[in-house]
């Protein structure tokens, strides 16, 4: 992302060479480490925001590893139980917390949505420096917590264990994740009030990409569930150290209370990971299909419809906890009507596809990637909403398997095609195709391997968190399993030696590279720091592909005559 | 203060004064709603336990001093009209007034905390805060059931967590409007540009809204 000095004064002298007045793209506009430390241009903030959570992505894939590693033989012979419970708890806290949750929106949503709205930066640009460091700050407490002594509550912090009996860091990791919540809360305040009173004359809010309604719902939910998960975190965190009673049955408190607090923000928080990325996905689709996409209109309802339905179903988490049976049926029920909005988007996607001219490009590859992936892992959704069968799958791999496909499957796809995608335009330098596409066919491949085997490990009964198991037929499909993630761990090392390698030896991006639709495809790639040298006005809807068509053979058939004439 | 050094309040992002004002003031409304939801998570808790232990709650809520929290809950609504008086006072450009009204709030602000020190203090003598001195009597007039001393305690829990959490907020206040003063006193703001003065009164009404709420569930309800 910040190439080395000598490479700096070579950009610069090449763009002399061909623009002499024109200002500085944002990379070479100011040099060293301050520059970018205290800068408060969102573009070097969202890249800042890219290299924290790279960093956390690969910690967490380290200790996934660990446990795949651990579970290829049935006997716990890698590692003891009591650091099997911390791998877990790490590779679930870390990519939960460190990754998945901040990752879209605070990398390509502090990155684009100014662009794509037509705003010179976001409204509080040192808001969102700020958010920066606070981010790091909880960071490095959850990392301190890690390796410090561990942690082993599950990512879930279920009371009373976390609260009263665990011997480990909980404290520092829930104070961390408190304050790592005041940096999401940072970044959906500053993209609401940004989408809100910051978009250029002439963008209307129907004309508005589909990826900035997606960062507009995530940030409706980041600001109604994040305080109440610190909230809730907090009161673990005093009732560890006052014995504050609130959840200790002790004391007359009630641990089902802290599941219900606590799943009012950690599911909603699952659509805080998959809404943005679901955004990504539209703007490849439209991207690669050269089409406008079907029904825009209602994609952006059913954001707007996962983001409120999204705070009625928590209590799907709960069936076996001991809840009414009226309560259980309830949410039941509305967790099945989640699916509404989810099928309207696959149904739109599906048909955006429909006579389009597709061209299979590395991000496009991500993307059919992630509808197929997105298929499994939200059907198996409705599966798991219905009482009968979550009874029965409860805590066993089938939620593991259900939950990654959704996650990683939908999340991480998503953020690997929109890095392929808007690359280019953030560091002004190409990839080489070839691996890339190689990569992105790994992951599809060795996600599914690996996940697959555990839906069927969880139907067969094997439970989550176990770190022996009994069962010699269950090893098979475990080997599978971490076979898979091999393959998975070199689909997503791939990435991280070409696109460094094009950073310095790559091809300079022209300005649209994709030919796609946009506004942040109008300006020069990397752009310059207040992404506008003109005032912009925008006179066209989203994704006008037909009359950017139009316009392309205008300027042909212009040419044309004049090389006549 | 010159009219170029007023200019620069404008910050080269936004196209106007309008689009800056308006976002400012949005994005604490934005941060409103997450406060709302910040406390609702521990409003929730104490509704649940108050409705689950009715009688320990009144017992426990009888021990609060009724005289302390009413003259604060005075104190805080004062508060709110010398807010609203530092907003007026800046939309007119009356520098005087305006630090006048802020240094006002503050020491408002402040009587509130004085207050809720000696009620803090007065928990401490009696053995009310919860920890291995706590020790619990129903001193209602008249005949109650029987009380469960871990639900008292518990209530003490939840006042001490709420009311503390609430004191965080006012001391915030304060230090916002210690900022809001100085720069007052240096001339900073004008009738141009004066947005940190309605968006600090944002904050300073929802912190007393918050008190408008805890006063009542905690000392009113269930006493005679």
């Amino acid at each position: 992302m910040n190439p080395g000095p000598g490479q700096k004064e070579q950009d610069m002298s090449s763009t002399a060479e061909h623009q002499t007045d024109a200002p500085p793209d944002y990379l070479n506009d100011g040099y060293g480490l301050r520059s970018w430390l205290l800068t408060t241009d969102h573009k070097r903030i969202a890249m800042l925001y890219l290299m924290s959570v790279t960093i956390f992505f690969m910690m967490g894939s380290f200790f996934a590893a660990l446990i795949r590693a651990e579970l290829v033989t049935p006997e716990g012979d890698l590692v003891t139980p009591d650091m099997y419970n911390r791998l877990f708890t790490m590779h679930g806290v870390i990519m939960v917390f460190l990754f998945l949750i901040p990752t879209i929106p605070a990398v390509f949503g502090n990155f684009f949505v100014p662009i794509m709205i037509g705003a010179k930066d976001l409204a509080m640009p040192r808001l969102n420096l700020a958010s920066w460091y606070v981010f790091n700050v909880g960071a490095v407490l959850i990392l301190y917590s890690i390796f410090a002594g561990g942690l082993d509550t599950g990512w879930t912090f279920y009371v009373p264990y976390s609260s009263s009996y665990s011997a480990t860091n909980v404290v520092t990791a829930a104070v961390g994740i408190f304050i790592a919540g005041f940096a999401s809360i940072m970044t959906g305040l500053n993209l609401m009030v940004t989408i809100h009173r910051m978009r250029a004359p002439g963008m209307t809010w129907f004309r508005l990409p589909l990826f900035v309604w997606a960062n507009y719902a995530t940030s409706i939910i980041i600001l109604l569930g994040t305080p109440v998960v610190a909230i809730t975190i907090l009161m673990v965190g005093a009732e560890r150290m006052f014995q504050l009673g609130i959840f200790d049955p002790a004391y007359g408190g009630d641990p089902i209370l802290f599941q219900h607090l606590f799943w009012f923000y950690s599911h909603p928080a699952v659509y805080i990971m998959v809404l943005p990325a679901m955004g990504i996905q539209s703007e490849l689709m439209a991207a690669f299909a050269r089409k406008r996409i079907f029904g825009y209109r209602y994609v952006v309802y059913s954001s707007l419809g996962i983001a409120v339905l999204g705070f009625l179903v928590w209590g799907h988490h709960m069936y076996t906890s001991g809840q009414s049976a009226y309560a259980a049926a309830v949410f039941s029920i509305l967790t099945m009507l989640v699916a509404v909005p989810s099928a309207v988007k696959t149904f739109n996607w599906t048909a955006t596809l429909y006579r389009g001219s597709i061209s299979f490009q590395t991000p496009m590859l991500y993307a059919l990637a992630f509808m197929g992936l997105f298929l499994v892992g939200g059907l198996t959704g409705v599966m798991l909403g219905t009482l009968g069968i979550d009874v029965h799958v409860h805590d066993t791999y089938f939620v593991v398997a259900h939950f990654h496909y959704v996650m990683v499957g939908v999340t991480v796809s998503a953020f690997m095609g929109g890095l392929h995608y808007w690359w280019p335009k953030m560091t002004g330098r190409l990839y080489p195709s070839f691996p890339s596409k190689i990569s992105a066919i790994l992951v599809f491949l060795g996600f599914n391997l690996t996940f697959f085997p555990q839906f069927l490990l969880g139907f067969m009964g094997m439970p989550r968190r176990y770190h022996a198991y009994p069962v010699e037929d269950w090893q098979v499909l475990n080997v599978l399993s971490s076979a898979g993630a091999t393959v998975l761990g070199v689909g997503f090392l791939l990435p991280a030696v070409y696109l460094t390698w094009s950073l310095f030896r790559g091809k300079r991006a022209p300005a649209n590279p994709w030919g796609a639709v946009g506004l942040e495809w109008d300006i020069p790639s990397p752009p310059t720091k207040h992404n506008f040298e003109e005032d912009v006005v925008v006179t066209h809807e989203a994704y006008d592909y037909d009359a950017r068509r139009d316009a392309i053979a205008a300027a042909a058939a212009a040419k044309q005559e004049a090389d006549l004439v | 203060m010159s009219e170029a050094v007023q200019n620069s309040r404008l910050a080269h992002w936004y196209r106007s004064w309008e689009e800056q004002t308006e976002s400012v003031t949005l994005a604490m409304w934005f941060f409103l709603v997450t406060e709302v939801m910040f406390f609702g998570g521990i409003f929730t808790a104490y509704l649940i336990y108050r409705a689950q232990n009715p009688e320990a709650f009144a017992a426990a809520s009888h021990h609060l001093d009724i005289v302390m929290g009413g003259v604060n809950t005075a104190v805080l609504i004062g508060s709110s009209l010398t807010v609203v008086m530092s907003v007026w006072a800046a939309e007119r450009g009356k520098q005087k007034a305006l630090a006048t009204w802020l240094f006002l709030t503050m020491l408002l602000g402040l009587t509130f905390l004085v207050i809720k020190y000696f009620e803090y203090s007065a928990k401490f003598e009696h053995n009310l805060v919860p920890g291995a001195s706590f020790e619990f009597h129903d001193t209602r007039a008249g005949e109650h059931g029987y009380v469960d001393p871990s639900r008292a305690r518990m209530f003490f829990h939840l006042y001490f967590f709420m009311t503390g959490l609430h004191a965080l907020h006012m001391i915030i206040g304060l230090g916002i409007y210690g900022v809001l003063l100085f720069n007052t006193l240096k001339g900073k703001y004008s009738v141009r540009w004066h947005d940190p003065i309605p968006v600090a009164g944002l904050y300073w009404h929802f912190v007393d809204l918050v008190w408008i709420f805890l006063f009542p569930l905690l000392y009113l309800i269930g006493r005679h």
